[in-house]
């Protein structure tokens, strides 16, 4: 007599160190594979949309900081991008370079915690999570020398940044890129060969290009499956177009290569510090701008490759020192229309390690 | 760079095959009737191969919503904004069918602002809860109304 099953209804999260923040996902099982998911959102949910209408235009950089906030420099760098565009400012060359460094610094510490964090959850406890805190705790250190703060900067200023970078920057900054390229190498030493990191990783979760691309996936999830598309090469912003180096892309788009990808790019943001830092332009690092900004009339869209995929900001000025709609484009809520599709087929363990690979900053999801 | 495609230029395209569709245009965007949104994004996706849905955004102006498309092509790297007025009330086409990303940005849309998008297999709020009144980005919501 064959055994009577039914599909069982899971409720994971909010509360689990896997889902990296308050994010549930309700999974249907049949027996231990799972045959449904949905994701749920809102726990984080701040309003930061509607906060940013009541607040000038200078108030709402530190409310940007708190959507990523393991990349606070992108977020700043891509808002002020758009209200410089949408009032026609300039920046001098220097905060230029100066973003460009912070940006990129920010991309390798992003990626660091995303690669510890997703180890953790394949269950390599906290080792390899240690060793990427090692090279982060130094940005971080790079970072308050700059600006006083460890995570959520507020460095950017509409028209360049805060503080011009103090007498000490420079000799810490290229002790830390010369190091760097050793410290990746170790990683992959420790991990990209590891056995039961490719058991667990390869093939699992793979998300063809098509899809991607269709799913409006942005970042290392879009360019595992082998879209080679990076805002820094395809639309240039800033002083971008003034380095040279790669876009790393995948071959079969598998939690595998989404992993592979961040430790490329960390190579290459490595490769662009050491650029900019060495052409480095002496001058001004902020223009004047009023206190009060008023932008004329108008609406703008500015969108940065973060860390975690195409970051944009949507602002209409109807002329007043407030923006009249502000809008965030977030890579990570995006990024996760393919989390179903990618783990339906597949165990709990696969699925936990699927949601490590897209890596989700649920502030920024929930906003 | 990505190159934006001439707005006039991509009107008349859209015109020669869906006529009355386009309503306007100006120095960025194309401007759509709300009812033949879907007709003009399918078109947009598969005569100038735009394969790649950025941004979905609504914007509140009182009498009327805005929708705004920032619709880019990966193969090309060429970008469009197509824009699209609503009434309050007015359901709009989904376009999830021409790209999945818009699922949750649609979801989005419906929690805050509060426009339905119909054609969409799970519109339902997304960061708020299910009892919650109102919807907060819109400009004449208050806290004091969402609490009667």
């Amino acid at each position: 007599m064959p055994l009577k099953t039914e599909p069982v209804m899971i409720n994971f999260g909010p509360q689990h160190p896997s889902t990296h923040g308050v994010f549930r996902m309700r999974v249907t099982f049949d027996g231990e594979v799972i045959v449904d998911l949905e994701p749920v959102f809102g726990y984080l949910h701040r309003g930061i949309e509607k906060l940013a209408e009541a607040k000038t235009y200078t108030q709402v950089i530190p409310y940007t900081d708190r959507l990523d906030y393991l990349a606070s420099m992108s977020n700043n760098f891509a808002y002020v991008l758009a209200v410089e565009k949408l009032a026609g400012i300039e920046v001098p060359e220097r905060a230029q370079y100066l973003r460009v460094i912070m940006a990129e610094l920010m991309r390798i510490a992003s990626h660091l915690i995303a690669t510890g964090a997703f180890f953790n959850d394949l269950g390599a406890f906290f080792t390899p999570f240690m060793y990427m805190f090692r090279e982060r705790e130094k940005i971080l250190d790079l970072f308050e020398m700059v600006c006083g703060q460890r995570l959520t900067y507020n460095y950017m200023r509409i028209g360049g940044v805060s503080h011009d970078i103090p007498e000490e920057f420079l000799p810490a900054l290229r002790r830390f890129i010369d190091e760097m390229p050793g410290f990746i190498e170790e990683y992959d030493w420790l991990l990209a060969e590891n056995e039961i990191v490719l058991a667990r990783t390869k093939g699992v979760g793979v998300l063809p290009a098509h899809k991607a691309i269709n799913a409006s996936a942005s970042g290392p999830v879009l360019r595992a499956s082998g879209v080679k598309w990076d805002i820094r090469k395809a639309d240039p912003y800033s002083v971008y177009d003034h380095f040279e180096f790669e876009i790393p892309v995948g071959m079969m788009g598998d939690t595998y290569d989404r992993y592979w990808v961040r430790i490329q790019e960390m190579r290459q943001s490595t490769r662009i510090v050491k650029q900019a830092m060495e052409q480095l332009p002496s001058g001004e690092v902020r223009t004047k701008v009023p206190a009060l900004l008023r932008p004329p009339k108008g609406e703008v869209y500015a969108h940065i490759e973060s860390p975690r995929g195409e970051l944009g900001f949507y602002l209409v000025s109807d002329n007043s020192p407030r923006p009249y709609r502000f809008k965030v484009r977030a890579p990570s809520l995006i990024n996760l229309t393919v989390l179903r599709d990618l783990c339906v087929g597949w165990k709990l363990a696969d699925a936990i390690a699927i949601l490590g690979s897209i890596d989700i900053v649920l502030a920024e999801v929930d906003r | 760079m990505t190159k934006p495609l001439s707005p006039q230029e991509v009107a008349r395209q859209i015109r020669e095959h869906i006529p009355d569709a386009v309503t306007d245009f100006d120095e960025s965007a194309v401007f759509a009737r709300s009812e033949a949104l879907f007709q003009v994004a399918r078109f947009l996706k598969q005569n100038l191969d735009l394969d790649y849905l950025a941004s979905i955004t609504a914007v509140d102006f009182f009498e009327h919503f805005e929708l705004i498309y920032h619709l880019t092509s990966i193969t090309k790297n060429h970008s469009v904004i197509l824009k699209t007025r609503c009434e309050k009330g007015e359901k709009v086409p989904s376009v999830i069918s021409l790209w999945q990303g818009a699922d949750f940005q649609e979801r989005d849309i419906f929690d805050l602002m509060g426009i339905a998008f119909v054609g969409h297999p799970n519109l339902k709020r997304i960061f708020l809860w299910d009892g919650f009144k109102g919807h907060p980005l819109r400009k004449d919501w208050s806290k004091n109304a969402a609490q009667d």
